[in-house]
């Protein structure tokens, strides 16, 4: 009986028809697909990507040059040369970061003393050319100045669990 | 007619050529290629004379089959004709003798030959005027009553040719491990996987 | 002069503009096929598909036909120049020949020649030349390879095409297109003879190197099997002309099995809609099977290709053969088309 059972089923191609009204019912089904450049996923306030630095509200920069962030860089991307300021704070002179070579691990953010150095949560940094992404202090500020409030907020969501 | 006439010398001219070009093409995938071309011309000629059912079982049969064997066979042997055409010259003269009894049997063959006395009545009318019967029906007609016998025994004789190709190439290795579809797609869950309950610590 | 233009040159240029007739929808059939094939596979994974090019992304077609005019052509320095680029234009223009015998609608055909299945069957049975002169032209191991296989494939599986043919026309008793349609007034082949009909599908995949059957371009192994040297716009010839034949054979299926141009019922307002639409709608849903089927298989093995080819299609459809001659012999159901 199973035997002819099974017969009837392959002559009948019960197994092909299943697999073909499978599909079929998934080529009715709604469809997940993102519109991407109009509609985004949401983004988890860990989220790391463009790099910035901060500014405390009064507009006073943020970095101390503590060099810690150079230091537990696995990737070597990042150099800062430093001198106290003629108001005889210490202050970076220079702070790059080489785009291409981080790996976005996350490790500078979480060895800055002052939440100076972040990573926020802009993915969409492609450039033309390789130079625009050697990014030096000047561009890093700007970037922390453009998204505070975003950073703010994304720093703010996260405390509670560190 | 001038078409028809243009079109005949236009197939004629192209079979002829591209014979030529098989037996003198020096590559022989190039050789096979013009085969085929001539072939397609022949089909053409027999499209004109309007025998389009025999045109078109010699493209299904000879172009859409024999000849891609031949290619096959052809464009996976690595032939040398620069080696094979070094011993040429000295086989001509035994090659040009059986050329020449072959020829001079053939023509004593046709100097004997009788052709019966009404031959010629029975060419010139076929066995259904051809305007009423396409020549489908008609070569039907011939091939499944008249010559019914001759048309079996060339399918037999078919078989035995294919039967002979088998049985020359068959081995029967022992040892050979198949797959047995059938037995793969009728295993069931139930039949080969076992769920038990092993105790913590209790397992062998 | 006069003579010479009514009896010569106006019948040849009526046929140039018949065949421009055909030969320009089929082209715009074959460019929204492609798009039908990324929109259909896309929401069956779910996906959307092309949606950027124009609305609902139906301009994708054009921008990827532009794209490949304007690239460069490549012939590859071992490769054999004049076979290289005869192979695309002989897949091509084999693609487009066939449909000089299809009746769209009842007596819209360019030649309504007595042996039209024949026709198509030879037509159908030459697209292997195309693939083998890629493969071997192109001096490189796997196009070589994939038009070896591509041709084996094709080869075995046209012999159990041929047997379903047969069969078919054991039913109608004439070999015309137009007669093999309109015998199928009362009942479509599709239900008399069905299992036939499942074998000519299958085969029909197998012969237009479709999924699950596409091992010649079995993109795993074969990087694209014979069409890897190509470029430019002799793939895009090699593309059309695929696509092209999936659709002479949804023709061929819709004329063998599913009554060509006839309405599904023979009632008053399924009559009044012209032929052609019924037409395209049964190549339409053919079609739609063939891409619908790419969504879902997997591809077949080549060893087990072969052997539902030779061990599975080619005895059953040669069993149909003859109990289709047997019931027509025993029933005395002998077709109308007798003289």
């Amino acid at each position: 009986m199973a035997m002819l059972d099974r017969t009837a089923r392959s002559l009948l191609l019960a197994e092909i028809i299943a697999g073909l009204w499978l599909t079929l019912k998934y080529f009715f089904k709604p469809k997940v697909t993102l519109n991407y450049p109009y509609e985004k996923g949401l983004i988890s306030p860990r989220f790391r990507g463009e790099h910035a630095l901060r500014r405390y509200p009064n507009g006073e920069e943020r970095c101390i040059a503590c060099k810690l962030c150079e230091a537990i860089c696995p990737a070597q991307a990042i150099t800062i040369e430093a001198e106290p300021r003629t108001d005889g704070s210490r202050r970076t002179t220079r702070y790059d970061i080489d785009m291409t070579k981080c790996i976005y691990c996350g490790f500078c953010q979480e060895a800055c003393p002052v939440d100076a150095i972040v990573e926020g949560p802009n993915f969409e940094f492609a450039t033309e050319t390789r130079e625009e992404l050697m990014y030096d202090k000047e561009k890093l500020l700007t970037n922390g100045d453009r998204w505070e409030s975003e950073l703010a907020a994304a720093i703010s969501a996260d405390a509670p669990y560190r | 007619m001038v078409i028809q006439a243009l079109a005949f010398y236009l197939f004629a001219a192209l079979a002829v050529a591209s014979g030529v070009m098989v037996i003198s093409a020096r590559n022989p995938v190039h050789s096979v290629l013009f085969l085929i071309l001539a072939f397609f011309n022949a089909a053409g000629l027999f499209v004109l004379i309007g025998a389009e059912f025999l045109a078109m079982i010699l493209i299904v049969v000879y172009v859409g089959a024999v000849a891609v064997l031949f290619l096959f066979v052809v464009m996976m042997l690595d032939i040398n004709f620069a080696e094979l055409r070094e011993g040429f010259l000295q086989y001509l003269p035994v090659g040009a003798l059986i050329g020449l009894i072959l020829a001079a049997e053939l023509i004593l063959i046709f100097g004997a030959w009788i052709v019966a006395p009404d031959a010629e009545q029975t060419l010139t009318s076929p066995a259904l005027p051809l305007d009423q019967v396409t020549n489908t029906h008609a070569l039907g007609r011939i091939i499944y009553t008249d010559y019914v016998y001759l048309f079996q025994a060339s399918g037999l004789i078919l078989l035995i040719a294919m039967i002979g190709a088998i049985v020359l190439t068959l081995r029967h290795r022992p040892g050979v491990r198949r797959q047995k579809i059938a037995d793969q797609v009728s295993r069931r869950r139930e039949d080969v996987v076992e769920v038990r309950d092993v105790t913590t610590g209790g397992g062998a | 002069m006069v003579e010479f233009w009514w009896s010569y040159a106006w019948p040849t240029l009526w046929i140039v503009i018949q065949i421009l007739f055909i030969v320009v929808p089929l082209l715009i059939v074959v460019a929204y096929l492609t798009y039908a094939e990324r929109k259909v596979i896309g929401l069956m994974q779910l996906r959307m598909g092309p949606n950027v090019v124009g609305p609902f992304g139906l301009l994708q077609p054009f921008a990827d036909a532009l794209k490949l005019m304007t690239k460069e052509l490549i012939i590859p320095t071992g490769a054999n120049r004049v076979v290289f680029l005869l192979a695309p234009m002989l897949t091509f223009i084999l693609a487009m020949v066939g449909w000089a015998v299809i009746p769209v609608a009842e007596g819209w055909v360019l030649s309504d020649i007595n042996v039209g299945i024949l026709y198509l069957f030879a037509i159908s049975s030459l697209g292997v030349y195309g693939i083998i002169m890629a493969g071997w032209a192109s001096n490189s191991k796997y196009p070589f390879l994939g038009a070896l296989r591509s041709a084996a494939q094709m080869v075995s599986y046209e012999v159990s095409i041929g047997f379903v043919i047969i069969t078919v026309l054991l039913a109608v008793g004439s070999l015309n297109l137009t007669d093999i349609v309109l015998a199928q007034k009362d009942v479509w082949f599709f239900i008399p003879l069905l299992p036939m009909f499942i074998v000519f599908v299958v085969s029909a995949l197998a012969e237009t190197n479709r999924a699950p059957f596409d091992l010649p371009e079995a993109e795993a192994e074969l990087v694209t099997g014979y069409n890897v040297e190509y470029s430019a716009m002799a793939f895009a010839l090699f593309f059309l002309g695929e696509y092209a034949n999936m659709v002479l054979m949804s023709g061929m299926t819709v004329i063998l099995f599913l009554g060509g141009w006839l309405p599904p019922l023979d009632i008053a307002i399924f009559n009044w809609v012209p032929g052609i639409i019924w037409f395209a709608l049964k190549v339409s849903a053919i079609l739609f099977v063939f891409l619908w089927v790419r969504a879902t298989l997997p591809r077949y093995r080549y060893d087990q290709l072969m052997r539902l080819g030779w061990k599975v299609f080619l005895p059953a459809s040669l069993l149909w053969v003859v109990v289709t001659a047997g019931a027509i012999v025993v029933f005395d159901w002998y077709p109308g088309v007798v003289n």
